[in-house]
């Protein structure tokens, strides 16, 4: 059982002080989550601590490969609108 | 008004009860080579950023946490990202190239204190190194408190905290949600917390004597009502400074308010409101909305004369710099008491919130008009009109002259959404200078000059190099006696 980082990633470096796994560390061309090592914070804290500050939208999967963070649901931005914020 | 940070010195000349109060003498040093703080000073002192602090753990829909693009000087925006020890050395190279250098700061480019051990060590090296810089620090006070002390401890002696309101109704508007013990808040919640967190470390900075002032991003609809009760209160606890921004959101920044249409305020409604709240504390007119990493004096940007290459190879005397600094900085401090002796008369004006509620008794005066001044730096008329990047808007009155704002023209189009995509470079610059009767300039060509009368601005070089408050005065008097000038005060309030 493990999170996942993936390209959406900014490497803004929020999530990786508060893995209380050590399971986040810097790569090229994003952070990523050593899947041996995260075991999704169970019995360390209520919330997975990376998703809980994460500010982008979509850059964390559980381990089925959804989106903790989906489309709208951090910037209140209804995901019609995002069309025009091509970055 | 040409004191240093326009309220130390005049007490004696004010002449309303909007007075100020007058600062204590040891903030009035700590702030008078300050080019942020000081409207005098930033002419000629010169201040940088370095970025270290990427990460944040607020989300305020003014922000969007995608965007980091070289071609775009947004606030708050940056594209270099340094180490705490590549930021020492940038500091220690910059600084001894440009010894008007006086201020170092943590911007971003999102929260410094969401990143306390880089911003802590950064700051810790230089205050070994430089001991002469100042050094500041802004956040949005969400994690203040618990670090109050190790700002203390590490000699910085300005704090700006970004307070947008102070009513947890309102910043549920402002911010969708904190990261706050281990947990995502949002709504009515997260803005409570974030509040009463800021307002404790506004405190707590306070009692340790450290300087704090306050950044308000002004949000039409939403905090434009509220900020003059923000204005009020943080007055009340004792910083020293309230510096109201006008909103930037446009669709393409991608943030919440520019996708969702919430417009920008206009200069008008923006003059409007520090005017109103200026009684309170004195406004931060002259700020620039610097980028998190901007280089230089206020309106420049030199960070790209400083490539990381460049840095990294380059060798500093550390003690040498300092001490470059230390003696070029000394004679700017003379010159500019010396200048302000020469010209006791320009302290004293009354502001003119306090005349439009007709607080003076004359019932004809002449009427304050505005002038845009093209500058390139030490405070005098010195730009050419056609390569000036901003212009300073001065008012003119029968009380004196006082710095009302800068204007940009490259970069943004200000006020309302009238100056389209066809326009051309010189329509928008005078459509930002709209409400000015007169510009200064050192030199303008014959095309400009012709369009500019066109659209009722009045060109004007015949004071080129002059001080730039001396040659206000002098249109202004050669005005009023051609005339110009002759109307009843009530006729022109709304401009
Ligand atoms: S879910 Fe928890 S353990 Fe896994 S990477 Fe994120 S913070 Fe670390
Ligand atoms: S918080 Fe999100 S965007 Fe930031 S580094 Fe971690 S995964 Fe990337």
């Amino acid at each position: 059982m493990s999170f996942t980082i993936n390209e959406l990633c900014t490497n803004c470096w929020a999530c990786e002080p508060l893995c209380p796994n050590q399971a986040i560390y810097e790569a090229k061309p994003h952070f990523l989550i050593d899947s041996r090592r995260c075991n999704e914070c169970e019995g360390d804290y209520p919330d997975p601590q990376c998703a809980s500050i994460c500010p982008i939208e979509g850059a964390i999967l559980d381990s089925s490969g959804q989106m903790l963070n989906p489309p709208g649901s951090l910037t209140g931005i209804p995901p019609e609108k995002m069309s025009m914020n091509k970055i | 008004m040409t004191d240093s940070i326009g309220f130390g010195h005049h007490q004696h000349a004010c002449t309303t009860n909007n007075c100020t109060t007058p600062l204590a003498e040891n903030i009035r040093e700590q702030v008078q080579n300050h080019p942020c703080y000081s409207e005098q000073a930033h002419h000629y002192f010169a201040r940088m950023h370095v970025a270290v602090a990427p990460a944040c753990n607020i989300q305020c829909h003014y922000c969007n946490r995608k965007y980091d693009c070289a071609n775009e000087s947004r606030p708050g925006v940056v594209s270099e990202l340094l180490t705490p020890d590549q930021a020492v050395k940038k500091v220690l190279v910059v600084s001894s190239e440009i010894p008007q250098m006086s201020v170092v700061g943590i911007a971003g480019p999102s929260d410094p204190l969401a990143n306390p051990e880089k911003t802590f060590a950064t700051f810790k090296e230089l205050a070994e190194k430089a001991p002469d810089l100042k050094l500041c620090l802004s956040t949005n006070g969400l994690n203040l408190p618990q670090y109050v002390d190790q700002i203390a401890q590490y000699n910085i002696n300005h704090v700006t905290i970004t307070i947008n309101c102070v009513d947890p109704v309102i910043g549920a508007k402002i911010y969708p949600w904190i990261f706050w013990q281990n947990r995502r808040i949002k709504g009515i919640k997260a803005a409570e917390i974030l509040i009463e967190q800021q307002q404790k470390g506004l405190e707590m900075l306070l009692e340790r004597q450290i300087l704090v002032k306050v950044n308000s991003v002004m949000i039409p609809g939403i905090n434009d009502q509220h900020l003059a009760e923000v204005s009020k209160i943080v007055k009340a606890k004792g910083a020293f400074l309230h510096n109201i921004m006008p909103l930037l959101a446009k669709p393409e920044h991608g943030t919440f308010y520019g996708l969702t249409g919430q417009r920008s305020p206009t200069d008008s409604e923006l003059s409007a409101l520090q005017d109103s709240c200026e009684g309170e504390m004195k406004m931060m007119r002259h700020c620039r909305q610097c980028r998190a990493d901007a280089v230089g004096m206020l309106g420049e940007d030199r960070n790209q004369d400083f490539t990381l290459e460049k840095i990294e190879s380059a060798t500093v005397d550390y003690q040498a710099a300092m001490q470059k600094r230390i003696t070029v900085q000394a004679q700017i401090t003379a010159q500019m008491t010396e200048k302000k002796e020469q010209q006791p008369h320009y302290v004293q004006f009354i502001p003119l919130t306090s005349i439009k509620r007709g607080l003076t008794k004359q019932k004809f005066v002449h009427r304050p008009i505005l002038m845009a001044v093209a500058t390139k730096g030490d405070n005098l008329v010195n730009e050419h009109f056609g390569h000036a990047k901003e212009f300073l808007i001065y008012e003119a009155s029968h009380t004196g002259v006082r710095f009302l704002r800068h204007v940009k023209t490259d970069l943004y189009c200000h006020g309302d959404d009238s100056c389209g995509e066809g326009e051309t470079a010189l329509q928008r610059t005078i459509h930002a200078l709209t409400g000015c009767e007169v510009i200064l300039c050192a030199r303008i060509g014959y095309g400009p000059w012709e369009a500019l009368v066109a659209a009722g601005i009045q060109p004007n070089n015949d004071h080129p190099y002059e001080p730039i408050e001396e040659a206000v005065e002098k249109v202004y008097k050669e005005m009023i006696i051609a005339g110009k000038l002759d109307e009843p005060l009530q006729q022109q309030l709304g401009a």
